[in-house]
């Protein structure tokens, strides 16, 4: 169970540095661990080797964007169970179906103060691991 | 030998005691004779036998072809040469004629030329006349007998008084029988020829009895008891009715000859009518009389009647006719185009009104107008001459140009001609109708003249239609090009939406850390400003998720989510939110809730937005004084309404529509008090029509503002 005493370890996709930045120094400044991603790709290639607990995902990416990256997420056994909130400038009602259907599990858009985002992931992950929050210092 | 057996039978001949019983046989044989020559034969024959005569000839004075001797009956003369024997009594001189006026017999004997001249020959004979019946008269006759015996001489005397008286009577009642049966056979032919005549002829004497009636006649005047009882009294009525017109004719007398009598027949009782006429005779022996003739005049009265009758009918007719005619002359006249009706000769027997006009002119009228009635009538008599010799149909129309004589204006007319038949077929007039194909003619020119108008615009439409097709395209195309645009402006709007939050994501992001003191302790200074940072970045937010939201209703992809939820939570809801706002101004904010509102059905998030707005804005134009927010219920219409009324600035008239519009506040200028972007209103007056309901104003300058929302119970559509 040593794994479950880490702290919650967040994998952030975003090609915006400035974001990724803030929301980094929030996260990791609240307790959390955070791994960084800027396109599609390397969120794959992170969300599978580290498999994290929960991805943070922006939907419009260079490459291959967030829908295709979730989706590819949720279809892969090893990353199926793991959160992906979609956190997009886009906020648009279809932009919203279109990332719930390729399996995002949550749609927030920004702007995303980072204190509301700590309470999303917060939540999202105690319902995934329902014990882990009791666990954390 | 007569001689001899008389001899021989009598024997004692010549004997004067035998005398009675010889004049016995003679006056009986001559009582017996039935005619003068039987009763002569005999008085020979007794002279024969009892006288010894030879030869003897009776001659008799029958009256017949003048005074003459004929020969009545002979012995001993061949029967051709009696004939011989007729002596002519005015022979003065001849010894016949002398015997004969002699008074007693006398024997002659011929003598040279006095007996040359007789047809006694050289004979000697015995002559002796006959006797007349009485003293005074000729004689009657005369006997001739050969030879002249002293027997016959003792005898003779006798024999001429026996003979005479019988002989005359004999002649006398055959003469007598004689012209009986003539008168018979005269009354015969008469009774026939008066039977053969049909009418009834009849002679009445003075006291009006029938004397003699023809057949006709006795068939109706007279009857037996045998006969029916109703040809008895038809026959008793006839002789009544008869007798009476008898008496007319009496009194009238000639001077009216003719009377007319009815009577009945008795063989059927019908009536018959007969014309009288009488002619009174009067004779020496019979007296007056009346001889009537009766003409049957049934027939002709009936006939007279049925003449009558047929003229009475002929009369009716030819005023029906008449009529008829008078009727056809007035809907001839009546009837707007000429008619007229032209004889086999052409001569026009009948003509209407307009048609008079046309063909007719006053010997006043102008020559002018002479002429050209002249005209007409040439016209219409060649085309009427045409058709009196075609063969074939009965019915013809044709064309001809007149003229109106009145104007001189053409008149193209249709001719509509008629043949009367006669029933042998000869055609015996015709009946032509005029009509005036004027105006046919003139609507034949509108009627082309609306077809090239028809044309013309048919071909105006095309193009114009072209035109719209071609402009359609267009449209349709411009139509692509703004759908396209449009597109492009949502697409655009929804990148620059994303374009903004990328970087304000950043901005609100490190300003959120810094005032969390993330990066180290803030001086207040540094506190402050950077709250104003924070500030201002929101209400960027804002300004950019209203024009997200124009954008989004303009495109039709706003979604609505439908539930079920209770108004005054709502309100309390927005209100606790708009606290820290209230909490910094000095106004006096209440609420007037129906508690027992029932649920509204609409989209929850979208009423809050408006009510918001509508609160966020009373605060916000309120310098001081209060804000009201009513909610309550229209049963009626079944809608909800939620009032924010305010003791703010207020809204002038010409201002309450221009704060609905997109970026617009009732202050517009440059130097306005009020911030926002001025899409608040807009935005929200159209969530409410989405919604089914509507946002209105109720406002006066600088006397504060009621905005109501009004919403349905329940969205349109729902079921």
């Amino acid at each position: 169970m040593t794994v479950s005493a880490l702290p919650i370890l967040v994998l952030l996709v975003d090609d915006y540095p400035d974001n990724r930045d803030i929301y980094v120094q929030f996260l990791t400044y609240s307790g959390l661990r955070v791994e960084e991603a800027e396109n599609g790709h390397q969120a794959l290639d992170k969300a599978f080797t580290l498999r994290p607990d929960v991805i943070v995902m922006d939907l419009s990416l260079p490459g291959l964007d967030g829908w295709e990256a979730t989706r590819r997420l949720k279809r892969d056994p090893r990353t199926r169970a793991i959160p992906v909130i979609a956190l997009t400038g886009h906020a648009l009602a279809g932009h919203s179906k279109g990332a719930l259907d390729a399996g995002c599990d949550l749609f927030i858009t920004k702007p995303c103060l980072p204190e509301r985002l700590l309470d999303e992931i917060r939540a999202i992950v105690g319902a995934a691991r329902p014990h882990r929050g009791d666990s954390t210092p | 030998m007569p001689s001899t057996r008389s001899a021989a039978t009598r024997g004692g001949t010549g004997k004067p005691g035998d005398g009675g019983a010889v004049r016995l046989e003679l006056l009986e044989s001559l009582l017996v004779a039935e005619t003068a020559t039987q009763c002569a034969q005999r008085a020979l024959g007794w002279l024969e036998r009892r006288m010894g005569v030879r030869w003897a000839i009776c001659l008799a004075a029958h009256g017949e072809g003048g005074p003459r001797l004929l020969p009545l009956a002979s012995v001993g003369v061949a029967a051709q040469r009696m004939a011989g024997y007729a002596v002519e009594l005015d022979l003065a001189g001849h010894p016949l004629t002398q015997a004969l006026l002699a008074a007693s017999p006398i024997t002659i004997t011929p003598n040279g030329d006095r007996t040359a001249c007789t047809p006694l020959g050289r004979r000697v004979v015995q002559a002796i006349a006959l006797a007349p019946p009485r003293r005074r008269d000729l004689p009657v006759g005369l006997i001739v007998a050969a030879p002249p015996t002293p027997a016959l001489a003792r005898q003779a005397r006798w024999l001429g008084r026996v003979l005479g008286p019988r002989l005359a009577a004999l002649i006398a009642t055959a003469r007598l029988q004689e012209s009986e049966r003539h008168l018979q056979r005269e009354r015969g032919r008469l009774a026939r020829i008066i039977n053969a005549v049909t009418d009834p002829i009849l002679l009445t004497d003075g006291d009006g009895r029938i004397v003699i009636a023809n057949a006709r006649a006795e068939g109706l005047l007279a009857s037996d008891d045998d006969q029916s009882e109703g040809r008895r009294r038809a026959v008793a009525l006839n002789n009544m009715l008869f007798s009476a017109a008898l008496a007319r004719h009496a009194m009238e007398g000639t001077e009216a000859p003719r009377h007319e009598v009815p009577l009945v027949d008795p063989a059927d009782g019908s009536d018959l009518l007969f014309e009288l006429l009488s002619t009174t005779t009067t004779d020496a022996r019979e007296g007056t009389g009346i001889v009537s003739i009766l003409r049957n005049v049934t027939d002709l009265q009936r006939a007279t009647a049925e003449l009558q009758e047929q003229y009475r009918k002929l009369r009716q007719t030819e005023a029906a006719a008449r009529a008829e005619r008078d009727r056809l002359d007035l809907v001839i006249d009546s009837v707007a185009d000429p008619i007229l009706v032209t004889d086999p000769g052409g001569n026009t027997v009948m003509m209407n009104t307009p048609a008079e006009h046309l063909f007719t002119a006053a010997e006043s009228s102008s020559p002018e107008v002479q002429r050209v009635v002249q005209a007409n009538d040439a016209h219409f008599s060649s085309f009427v001459s045409n058709l009196f010799f075609e063969g074939g149909t009965l019915r013809r129309s044709g064309r001809i140009n007149l003229a109106d004589p009145a104007t001189g204006a053409a008149l193209p007319m249709e001719a509509i001609c008629g043949k009367i038949v006669s029933e042998g077929g000869e055609v015996t007039a015709l009946v032509t109708i005029l009509h005036d194909r004027t105006e046919e003619l003139e609507r034949a020119r509108l009627y082309e003249e609306l077809k090239r108008a028809s044309a013309e615009l048919e071909l105006k439409v095309g193009q114009a239609t072209a035109e719209l097709v071609r402009q359609n395209e267009l449209l349709r195309r411009s139509h692509i090009a703004l759908e396209q645009a449009s597109a492009l402006k949502s697409q655009f709007l929804a990148n620059m939406s994303h374009e903004f939050r990328t970087p304000l994501n950043a901005i609100l992001g490190y300003t959120s850390m810094l005032l969390k003191g993330v990066s180290g302790e803030l001086t207040d200074h540094q506190h402050r400003n950077l709250e104003r940072i924070d500030s201002n970045s929101k209400h960027l937010l804002s300004i950019i998720n209203d024009i997200l939201d124009i954008t989004r209703i303009e495109a039709g992809k706003m979604p609505l989510t439908v539930t079920d939820f209770p108004i005054p939570e709502l309100v309390r809801e927005v209100l606790s939110e708009v606290e820290p706002l209230v909490a910094r101004s000095t106004l006096t904010v209440t609420t007037q809730i129906d508690e027992a509102l029932p649920p509204l059905r609409s989209d929850r998030q979208k009423v809050k937005q408006i009510v918001i707005n509508l609160l966020t804005n009373a605060l916000k134009f309120t310098p001081e004084g209060w804000v009201t927010v009513t909610v309550s219920a229209d049963a009626a219409t079944d809608r909800v309404a939620v009032a924010v009324a305010d003791s703010g600035i207020g809204i002038s008239p010409r201002d309450q529509d221009v704060i609905f519009e997109d970026f617009r506040q009732a202050d517009d200028s440059p130097t306005r008090r009020y911030t926002g972007a001025g899409l608040g209103l807009a935005i929200c007056r159209r969530l409410a029509g989405m919604l089914g309901g509507d946002l209105t104003v109720r406002s006066a300058l600088g006397e504060g503002a009621t905005f109501t929302l009004v919403l349905p119970r329940r969205p349109p559509g729902d079921p």
